[in-house]
């Protein structure tokens, strides 16, 4: 199905989906240091095998690079950047501001997001930043709201209008199987209404019960509204999926998942298989317009998957 | 009720152990609710203090009172005859305590005793939590009873964010009921969960904190 752009944003990502193309995207993890060759580094790992690829700002609440920096690191190294911004750290005013800085520097896609809280973050080996005092002035869906308003009606959210618009390609992001399971569909319809124009789902093992998700967001009439790009991530090993099963909230793998790869002699093969199996099955659900893939610390896995799922080359669209 | 909980002992005592003699005053209200500063709580931790201060080579004299309120001047002002007679005190009221006793009683240093950390309703023996973020815009007719600004991690307001766990609780805290499942379990049952699919706006947070400090007249109180 075609889907009609609103407006032109410039956006590379927007062009594929509204040509009807099957989209991928990834993700470059800015680093935690000033070198902008770490980002280069990434950039070149992963160049060419998605249409955009997301910038993500202080994920779990670790200080890194900011994403609209590395975004422009990336749109200099020719990759298209879909810049993530949370409502953890800023208000509405340096939200505003930072869009229009980013919409100066060439940045066209904006993914919104609730942010991970900084007591919950960083886990793991890293100190994060759990005694700083947080933002959460506004919520992921006022920020879609408040990236409408400087883009289609040139007015920032407290009225004031600027001179010209900043008009993004507005992501949003959705966990399908979160608990309360029957409101994610609801929250996601709240999302599409505030403006988003795409969306990348929280990552997928379960197809059957993310079939089902999809059906209701497509009984909501949600889907002929808003790109859905499945998340997908490339699993290392048992471990790993048993950890996400248990304790990222609303991923579910199936055992059977599990069991594979713990009994894979060749994990890393065995991954890309479960991967490409995940792919081709999110490609045969209605209303799927996509995949948002990632190999979390592994991104040199990622030039061999999209080939192998026969996603090469990516559209190039003037 | 306001709620505080004891500092560390340590902390007092690295405040109090250049003074000779200190009155320790607590206060009947909130901080006895909430078991850190009511009369029981100050007769407690003046022994504690004294011991602890004693090892640390201090013989310090403690001395103990406690007010119906800290937070009102005629009360604060019972307390005039015992702090002349004292060189610090130690208050185990809320913020507002304190700072009522510190401006009653300007030349002697006022230390708190306590660390005032919400506004909270006694779920049981023993267990404390947030209800209310005085943000200055209740949002309460919306939400279903249940507060989304001081009971969600991150006062969202239109929904739970990704972080809700399979068994209802937040991703900060295992034992911390996700409030946005406990809204959306509510609207259920009143089978009024289409109230909660409307996108709600940017909220103005002017009327609380982010207003500036607040000072209200009300002039038809006002003789």
């Amino acid at each position: 199905m075609m889907m009609t752009p609103k407006t032109a944003t410039g956006s590379n990502l927007e062009r594929v989906l509204a040509a009807g193309h099957f989209a991928v995207t990834a993700e470059v993890g800015p680093p935690r240091g000033p070198d902008p060759e770490a980002v280069k580094k990434k950039a070149g790992w992963v160049k060419g095998i998605a249409d955009a690829y997301n910038v993500t700002d202080n994920q779990t609440a670790v200080v890194r690079m900011s994403s609209i920096a590395a975004s422009k690191v990336l749109l200099e190294e020719g990759l298209e950047p879909v810049m993530q911004m949370v409502c953890r750290d800023r208000n509405r005013i340096a939200m505003q501001s930072d869009l229009l800085g980013a919409h100066a520097l060439g940045i066209r896609n904006c993914l919104c997001l609730s942010g991970d809280h900084q007591i919950a973050g960083a886990g793991g080996k890293l100190h994060g930043h759990p005694g700083a005092k947080n933002v959460y002035d506004v919520d992921s869906i006022q920020l879609i709201s408040i990236l409408k308003g400087l883009g289609e009606d040139c007015v920032q959210d407290g009225g004031d209008t600027i001179d010209s618009p900043a008009s993004f390609f507005i992501g949003a992001a959705w966990t399908p199987l979160g608990t309360p399971e029957m409101f994610r569909t609801i929250r996601l319809a709240k999302k599409v209404e505030a403006g988003a124009d795409f969306v990348q789902t929280q990552a997928v093992y379960d197809i059957a019960r993310f079939a089902e998700a999809m059906q209701r967001a497509q009984d909501a009439g949600v889907t002929e509204r808003v790109a859905i790009l499945a998340g997908i991530i490339v699993p290392r090993s048992a471990g790993m999926l048993r950890y996400m099963n248990g304790n990222v909230p609303g991923v579910e793998v199936p055992d059977t998942l599990i069991e594979r790869m713990g009994s894979a002699t060749d994990r890393k093969a065995e991954g890309i298989k479960i991967t490409l199996e995940l792919i081709e099955a999110v490609r045969e659900i209605p209303g799927i317009k996509g995949i948002h893939l990632q190999a979390i610390e592994a991104e040199e896995l990622l030039p061999e998957v999209v080939e192998s799922a026969g996603l090469l080359p990516r559209p190039q669209i003037a | 009720m306001i709620f505080a909980e004891w500092k560390p002992l340590t902390e007092l005592v690295e405040k109090l152990s250049g003074y000779d003699r200190v009155l320790l005053v607590g206060c009947a209200t909130c901080v006895a609710e909430c078991a850190a500063g009511g009369e029981k709580e100050v007769e407690t931790l003046a022994p504690l203090l004294r011991l602890a201060l004693k090892e640390q080579g201090h013989d310090i004299e403690i001395q103990t009172a406690t007010l119906e309120k800290q937070c009102e001047w005629e009360f604060v002002e019972e307390l005039a005859e015992a702090v002349a007679q004292v060189d610090a005190v130690l208050s185990l009221a809320c913020g507002i305590g304190v700072q009522a006793v510190a401006e009653r009683f300007e030349e002697t240093p006022v230390y708190p005793g306590v660390n005032t950390s919400a506004l909270t309703i006694r779920e049981e023996l023993g267990v404390w939590e947030a209800r209310c973020a005085a943000c200055g815009d209740c949002v309460l007719g919306e939400t279903f009873g249940l507060c989304p600004v001081a009971r969600c991690a991150k006062s969202l307001m239109n929904g739970p964010c990704g972080g809700t766990r399979q068994d209802g609780k937040c991703e900060i805290d295992e034992n911390l009921d996700c409030v946005w499942n406990l809204i959306v379990e509510r609207a259920t049952k009143r089978g009024e969960l289409d109230a909660l699919s409307q996108v709600r706006k940017t909220k103005n947070w002017s009327n609380g904190r982010h207003g500036g400090p607040k000072r209200v007249i009300r002039e038809d109180l006002q003789q």
